[in-house]
């Protein structure tokens, strides 16, 4: 199919509903980690009611002269009443100064986790902060025969994110949420090449690490009728849009039935030189083994690399380290795994860090600070040992692992402890 | 110097610390779960639950008392990076 050449005019997405967004198709990374092979899109929309204009997003700074000539084309500025802010990164938020200067009287509606962030875009501006009303779920506004309501679904990407459902018509402007950077002028799903690729990658580099918040969006987006989703980049889903709600739905459940579901989980990852660390790996998991209730797995990372362990650690309860000092540092395979987990919530999962050594023994002590770095919770001492472990050590290693155990379980001791004796 | 009593529910430890010391310099130094984001009482990732002893910490500065409105915190909640113990008996838990 051609392309259709897209005018400078707005496009028409429904009677008194339109499209004011831009295209970007040169782009080639987004954000630094997102390839984007055919550029993105920037979308915001204008929905028209008796009593008022609502626009909803604007688009990246550079392409603002794009949004205002589109919007311009179906509405003046003396009308906006109400401006939607469904996420202000700046890709979404760049034309806002600008859009508040030409439409002084509109009322901007955001998140209340999004206050702070207005606050801190418009900054440069050095204007004061527009009349705002901070909304969740189930607050609505009333443009005359049209009804916005908003949906409270934070950390989609960031913690400001909400949507928007325009009840009579069914639509759902949804910011990042079921968004895609898939640069393509005809901009309906129906109408667009193949953009299965870009719509998976996209929820795999934004939204899987905030797979809970997904399945909590999904629940108070599920109920609704649904007959358009609306995202702020990539195709306007209005044919079989349910399908990409059931999408979403698969993307964030567990790929595999998990076996282990009523005990926890205890993922050991290791590398060694010589064979002392992977004794120790060995002594710590028999350990954590013994105590009821948790399953441990033992994986030699010199066996596999950083990406096919992600599924594994996405689902684990408690992830344990063991890496030996070479040249003052942990072994590059064990930065490469910790380095690659953006793509999935680790946050609040137990952690631990071990390794034998030859002289120095830094390993531990920087995996332990790194997992910290990365929100995971450290609360029992890692182990270090001078190369070969003799049985008293191997014991000590033991001992670890059922303390982790003991962790994960819950079955801890009481400790109490003189914060000079920890400092 | 005046002792308060912190205990950190979720790991089981408690710790005898100066009055004036910040949940965030004992928290993770027993391994509880409370997790930090910026540190410095902006972005809402360190809220914990005050089980006990809410009336043994600082009022919050206006700042956090923002950042929790914002963030709809409940009530008993507190930012682990501001909040200061000042005497007596205090249990908190990750949110």
């Amino acid at each position: 199919m051609a392309v259709a050449a897209l005018t400078d005019l707005a496009v028409e997405v429904a009677p008194g509903v339109h499209w004011v967004g831009a295209l970007d198709p040169h782009l080639r990374s987004f954000d630094i980690i997102l390839k984007t092979a055919n550029g993105t899109t920037y979308n915001a929309y204008v929905v028209r009611g008796e009593n008022g204009v609502a626009v909803i997003d604007t688009v990246k700074e550079g392409f603002a002269d794009d949004f205002f000539r589109r919007l311009e084309s179906v509405a003046r500025y003396e009308e906006i009443t109400t401006i939607v802010l469904n996420h202000l990164e700046p890709d979404h938020s760049g034309a806002l100064p600008e859009l508040l200067r030409r439409a002084p009287q509109a009322r901007v509606y955001l998140s209340t986790r999004a206050q702070m962030m207005l606050k801190a875009l418009l900054k440069p501006s050095g204007e004061k902060p527009p009349e705002y009303t901070p909304v969740t779920t189930d607050d609505t506004v009333d443009l005359g025969g049209r009804t916005l309501r908003f949906l409270h679904t934070p950390y989609l990407h960031w913690p400001d994110t909400q949507c928007t459902y325009l009840e009579e018509d069914g639509m759902l402007f949804t910011g990042d949420i079921f968004g895609c950077h898939f640069c393509d002028e005809r901009l309906f799903n129906e109408r667009v090449g193949d953009f299965r690729f870009s719509f998976e990658y996209y929820y795999t580099h934004i939204m899987r690490p905030f797979r809970d918040y997904v399945l909590d969006a999904l629940a108070l987006i599920e109920p609704l009728d649904i007959r358009l989703i609306a995202p702020a980049h990539g195709p306007i889903l209005r044919h079989m849009p349910r399908d990409y709600l059931h999408r979403y739905r698969e993307l964030a459940t567990p790929r595999l039935f998990n076996e282990a579901r009523s005990e926890k989980t205890l993922l050991v990852f290791y590398l060694s030189a010589y064979g002392n660390t992977r004794r120790m790996a060995e002594a710590m998991a028999a350990g954590a083994e013994s105590i009821p209730g948790v399953r441990v797995s033992l994986y030699d990372l010199e066996g596999g690399d950083a990406a096919i362990f992600t599924d594994l650690i996405e689902e684990a309860d408690g992830l344990a380290f063991g890496s030996p000092t070479i040249n003052g540092d942990a072994v590059k395979p064990i930065w490469d795994l910790l380095s690659s987990l953006t793509s999935v919530n680790i946050k609040g999962k137990l952690g631990a860090a071990f390794g034998s050594y030859g002289w120095s023994g830094e390993a531990v002590r920087l995996i332990e600070d790194r997992l910290r770095g990365l929100k995971l919770r450290v609360p029992v001492e890692g182990l270090r040992l001078k190369l070969v472990p003799d049985t008293d050590e191997l014991e000590k290693c033991r001992s670890l692992g059922e303390s982790l155990a003991r962790h994960l379980t819950g079955r801890i001791e009481h400790r109490e402890l003189d914060l000079a004796a920890i400092a | 110097m005046p002792k308060a009593k912190v205990t950190f529910e979720d790991v089981g430890v408690s710790v005898t610390v100066p009055a004036g010391t910040r949940l965030i310099e004992v928290s993770e130094k027993v391994g509880s779960g409370i997790i930090y984001g910026c540190r410095e009482g902006e972005c809402c990732t360190c809220l914990t639950k005050i089980v006990s002893g809410a009336e043994n910490l600082a009022v919050p500065s206006i700042l956090e008392d923002q950042v929790l409105k914002d963030n709809m915190a409940p009530r008993r909640h507190r930012l682990a990076c501001q909040a200061q113990i000042l005497g007596g008996e205090v249990v908190v838990r990750p949110a």
